[in-house]
């Protein structure tokens, strides 16, 4: 099962967890992204690529779905303003065992921040500023070569 | 052939509108010519696309590299480093 949301709404953990427990896994490995505070953020804003984002997600969790067989994958990420310690993304896979379901779900999230078109926005004093990429985000993605 | 362009996040703000629909000459074979060509329709064309190193591209929604060849491409997307997660 793979089930990608991309959503304005508010993620709510428990039922998106229960959504991949029902795949009969032995193990099931969870990630939640909070909107950091940092020096002042206020607010942040996502915006995304409508269609695209939902299909580089999708090919994202059916890379993670054969190369570790998993049973279900979920991933949520939420879009539009949201405030310091909202749930921004969630990632959960659930495999036979422990070590495919927690690293597919380190693979997801590393890989997620630079293969999905969003772009964040974040707010601080009262004044809007696009976010830049980090270097250390590209290289989390890359050591995912095979 | 008319292809219908996409903007995003601070590309979208200095060009002004998020899409819009352009007839590249025959002479634009790629996604960077296309932006040198784009850049002459307005200031904020050229403001956003000042910088190519900045700049990313989707064609018909497939991240693809600025030399990629335009073929018979419907949508393209220009944007900055995707920042989610």
């Amino acid at each position: 099962m793979i089930r990608v949301s991309v959503q304005p709404a508010a993620i709510d953990v428990a039922s998106e967890l229960a959504a991949v427990e029902a795949s009969g896994a032995g193990g099931i490995a969870s990630f939640t992204g909070l909107v950091r505070a940092d020096d002042g953020v206020t607010e942040l804003e996502l915006e995304h690529y409508p269609g695209m984002t939902e299909a580089a997600l999708t090919t994202l969790a059916e890379e993670a779905r054969q190369r570790w067989g998993l049973l279900a994958v979920n991933v949520v990420h939420r879009i539009g303003r949201m405030a310091p310690g909202e749930r921004i993304v969630f990632v959960a896979t659930a495999a036979p065992h422990r070590a495919a379901a927690l690293e597919s779900c380190a693979f997801l999230i590393d890989k997620l921040k630079t293969g999905a078109p969003f772009w964040k926005r974040e707010r601080r004093n009262g004044k809007a500023r696009w976010v830049e990429i980090r270097g250390a985000d590209q290289e989390a993605a890359d050591r995912w070569q095979q | 052939m008319a292809i219908t362009m996409l903007y995003f996040a601070w590309v979208r703000e200095s060009i002004g509108v998020g899409e819009e629909i352009v007839d590249p000459p025959e002479a634009v074979r790629t996604i960077a010519d296309l932006v040198d060509w784009l850049r002459e329709r307005s200031r904020g064309h050229a403001e956003a696309f000042s910088d190519l190193g900045r700049l990313r591209a989707a064609l018909d929604q497939q991240f693809v590299p600025l030399d990629a060849p335009l073929g018979n491409a419907r949508e393209v997307a220009l944007f900055p480093p995707v920042t989610g997660g």
